[in-house]
């Protein structure tokens, strides 16, 4: 459980259009918190 | 000298909604319409006729979008890119920004040059070059999305960072 079968690869979420955007929402949401605590 | 942010920002927008519209295309409509014009054989069309022109404005926006962007920051722009000074909110746009400008011209138009015919490459340079080019534009679209968020509200509308 939780391990990778041998010869499988992880897949890239840029190769799917959803993968890029979920990317940078989560992405956005990281960051927005990072500015936050600059800031205040 | 109040006009010369206003025309900054009017430029900025301008240049920006090329530069990011076209980068949309790109990755919204264009890699699939490659793909379903390879199977019936009319993929020449798009590669010949129409991608080369996208990226030319494609690249030249991007560097419009971030010189009136530039002038925009004006006095601020060191405090931008250092994050200090209560400039950390559009800082990170304009960190995104600039990242996304060097992805442009180093990365996504120097291997469309190969996979265009622009510059001669052999069949495996060419497969390298549409990886690469591929996600160099992916990451420019995925990095979009908050470079959007903190040009739209890092500067403007800092109420959203509890200011």
């Amino acid at each position: 459980v939780g391990q990778r079968r041998e010869g499988e690869s992880m897949k890239n979420p840029l190769d799917s259009l959803w993968g890029t955007i979920i990317s940078g929402l989560v992405l956005t949401v990281i960051l927005y918190f990072v500015v936050k605590s600059i800031l205040t | 000298m109040d006009y010369v942010p206003a025309l900054a920002r009017w430029i900025h927008f301008m240049a920006g909604v090329m530069w990011i519209g076209l980068l949309y295309y790109f990755n919204f409509v264009q890699v699939a319409a490659l793909k379903a014009a390879a199977a019936d054989g009319t993929a020449a069309g798009i590669s010949k006729h129409v991608a080369p022109r996208a990226l030319l404005f494609f690249r030249w926006a991007a560097v419009v979008t971030w010189l009136a962007g530039a002038a925009l920051l004006g006095g601020q722009f060191v405090n931008a890119f250092l994050l200090r000074g209560g400039m950390a909110g559009i800082g990170v746009g304009a960190w995104l920004g600039t990242i996304m400008l060097f992805n442009v011209w180093a990365l996504i138009w120097p291997n469309q040059k190969k996979i265009l015919g622009l510059k001669p490459a052999t069949d495996e340079e060419k497969n390298r070059a549409r990886r690469v080019a591929f996600l160099a534009s992916r990451t420019n679209t995925m990095l979009s999305i908050p470079m959007l968020f903190f040009m739209a509200g890092g500067w403007s509308h800092r109420a959203i960072f509890g200011l």
